[in-house]
């Protein structure tokens, strides 16, 4: 079934631009992952880093125009997703590869019941029945912790509260098993507590089914709670992938090592929160060198000159930066 | 400061500590329940509106008389019929009620409620005739502003959730329509249509009134898909695999229905306008099928010697243009709470 590496999921060299006004603005930029079976992979990044976009893509769900994927390949159970016709594609989304949004109070139909929500995907892609697409719909809202699940299947969206919803949502991303789940900031929308109980119930479901997920955050606990492998993106690109514990542990990336500063740590009694200075980069208007060579503390005068290398660290630990071997013997040494 | 966090457990989501259950899950209504103690059953939008409709007083007169004239149109004409024998053409076989009778007035010029609104030069009942011609007004504008809403509806729908060129396209063709004056389009398409039966000059009636209201329509829905198409849950029906056309008819068009059955509700009286004055030009309805704008033509030629000709159709649609207007309004203000004014 999968790839000779195990990977379900394999980007290379992704690249999408969005055409605007103001120039072609490179939203992604060159970046490659993978994603073993099984496994849960996190991107984090900045707002406009280029991590929504990169996941759209993977479903070929950029709208086109202004967006446009320029180059790359997406290898998805050994075919590629670029390639496939749009039937083809549409078979894929919501079977295959399911998605959970951001914000549960938008992503469900605010005039469908939830019940006809959650049957049309069952209908769509296992041909289920009206009656057998019900079942189903109410098995999968008991399983996700909706109590009274057989009363509240007719509801309309509005009457369940934003947790709710969002198990709503993910009811309907696992109802037809998918093999990939792409959870796109699943819970920033929530309150903390909430999000415990969310990421705990993604956690439990995966657990169960097997699927991979790509967990899209900017939050780190979030990313060191859940996932096995991290991607840190910075303007289009991946600055730096590790496993995990690798990247919170010794990071390889000026860029990384700014992000875990900027968590509060309770520990500390005083003092003020770190934060990494100035603004991320206009993306239709790149400096020729290091996107973050003018907020970075680490920057020389080639970082402004030249575009960085992606350093191999270790087998399975890269970065992309000039001085990433200087860098991660600093993090190692701390320790 | 720190600068490898790992040390601490800060972000770390322990799930031993946090295992919080499917079962501990609590929903907004399981709050309403244990506030109200009874089980809160679902309100849809469409009951909610409902209720706000029934507290418009003119909306709900407006509603009422409409099904009043509706119901009196449908089977008024067959309940006279019956128990007078007057219909709408049926001339009196006497050639002394051969001409126009005030109203509640018989022959010999004493009350009489054989013809509550009089009769016409021909000496046929108005009451028989305005209620049929009630029924062909009101299928006129039913029928008419059905085509608008299958037209209107979904080439709105189409262009707006396209975007683009073709929205582009299709909306120029709308714009240019628009700016050739109706009545030229109606008389263009009537002189065009070949009707020999007084059925298929009414065919052509309903035709030509439906391809020049669609254009509003298509506009109103096109700019209510643009602003919903963006929206996060389109994209989510995209993700899970669900087509386009799917899209557009299943998730996106319910969720403009308000405004579409608003501006529906206000194309009848419009369509029903335009009817009567084509017929009035004498260029819809046709003798001796009757509408409302026919018998005002006709009544208005004796205005001076026999008012009532003119005064009882007259009334009888303007009542029910106002009455259909206020329902529209009053449908307007419940659909869209927040532009209401209290």
């Amino acid at each position: 079934m999968s790839d000779d590496n195990g990977n379900l999921l394999s980007v290379r060299d992704l690249r999408v631009y969005f055409e605007t006004e103001d120039g072609s603005v490179r939203a992604v930029d060159g970046i490659s992952f993978d994603v073993k079976r099984g496994e849960t992979l996190g991107i984090v990044g900045e707002s406009g880093s280029g991590k929504s976009v990169a996941n759209l893509s993977l479903m070929r769900l950029i709208p086109e125009p202004p967006g446009k994927i320029a180059s790359g390949s997406i290898s998805f159970d050994g075919r590629d997703v670029l390639r496939l016709s749009p039937s083809e594609i549409r078979a894929l989304r919501g079977k295959r590869i399911a998605m959970i949004f951001q914000d549960p109070m938008t992503s469900l139909n605010p005039f469908m019941r939830v019940s006809k929500q959650l049957m049309e995907v069952t209908q769509l892609h296992l041909g289920h029945t009206k009656r057998q697409a019900r079942a189903h719909a109410i098995a999968m809202l008991e399983h996700v912790g909706i109590p009274d699940a057989a009363e509240r299947v007719d509801s309309y969206p509005h009457e369940f509260s934003g947790g709710m919803r969002q198990r709503v949502i993910i009811a309907m991303a696992l109802s037809c098993q998918p093999e990939l789940l792409i959870a796109d900031e699943p819970t920033t929308a929530l309150d903390v507590t909430i999000q415990a109980q969310i990421l705990e119930l993604i956690k439990q479901l995966k657990s169960e089914t097997g699927a991979s997920v790509i967990l899209i955050t900017h939050d780190l606990g979030v990313i060191a709670g859940m996932t096995d492998h991290v991607i840190v993106m910075y303007a289009g690109r991946v600055f730096e992938q590790a496993p995990t514990r690798e990247l919170f542990e010794r990071p390889g990336n000026p860029y990384t090592r700014g992000l875990l500063r900027s968590v509060p740590d309770p520990t500390e009694d005083e003092g003020t929160l770190y934060q990494i200075p100035g603004q991320p980069p206009d993306l239709a208007h790149l400096p020729p060198g290091c996107p973050f060579a003018s907020r970075c503390e680490r920057a020389e005068e080639v970082c402004q000159r030249e575009f960085p290398p992606f350093v191999q660290l270790t087998p399975n630990h890269q970065s992309l930066c000039h001085f990433a071997n200087e860098v991660y013997a600093e993090t190692s040494a701390i320790r | 400061m720190k600068q490898n966090p790992q040390k601490d457990d800060r972000g770390q989501i322990d799930s031993a500590d946090l295992h919080i259950g499917p079962e501990y899950a609590v929903a907004e209504r399981d709050v309403a329940e244990l506030l109200t103690g009874r089980v809160v059953s679902g309100s849809s939008l469409w009951r909610d509106a409902w209720r706000r409709l029934l507290k418009n007083k003119l909306a709900v007169f407006g509603l009422v008389v409409v099904i009043l004239l509706a119901l009196g149109s449908l089977i008024g004409p067959t309940v006279i019929q019956r128990t007078t024998g007057y219909t709408y053409d049926a001339i009196p076989k006497d050639a002394s009620l051969l001409k126009s009778f005030p109203p509640f007035r018989g022959p010999d010029g004493r009350f009489s409620f054989a013809h509550p609104m009089g009769t016409d030069s021909a000496g046929r009942d108005i009451l028989a005739r305005v209620l049929s011609g009630g029924q062909i007004s009101l299928m006129v504008a039913l029928i008419a502003t059905l085509v608008s809403l299958i037209i209107g509806v979904s080439y709105g729908a189409i262009a707006g959730y396209a975007g683009g060129r073709l929205d582009e396209l299709m909306m120029r063709i709308v714009d240019v329509l628009y700016s050739l004056p109706y009545v030229i389009i109606v008389i263009v398409l009537l002189a065009l249509l070949p009707a020999k039966t007084p059925t298929a000059q009414l065919a052509q009636l309903f035709f030509a009134l439906g391809a020049v209201s669609w254009l509003t329509m298509a506009r109103i829905v096109r700019g209510q898909i643009m602003s919903l198409k963006n929206q996060e849950f389109v994209l989510a029906a995209r993700a899970t695999g669900v087509s386009t056309p799917k899209i557009i008819f299943r998730h996106l068009v319910p969720n403009a229905l308000g405004p579409v059955i608003v501006y529906a509700t206000l194309t009848i009286p419009t369509v029903m306008l335009s009817e009567a004055f084509l017929s009035f030009l004498g260029l819809g309805v046709r003798s001796p099928r009757v509408s409302w704008g026919s018998l005002a033509a006709e009544g208005a030629q004796n205005l001076a010697v026999y008012p009532w000709q003119l005064i009882f159709p007259g009334l009888t649609m303007a009542l029910m243009l106002f009455s259909l207007n206020f329902v529209g309004d009053g449908l307007r203000d419940a659909l869209d709470p927040q532009a209401r004014r209290d």
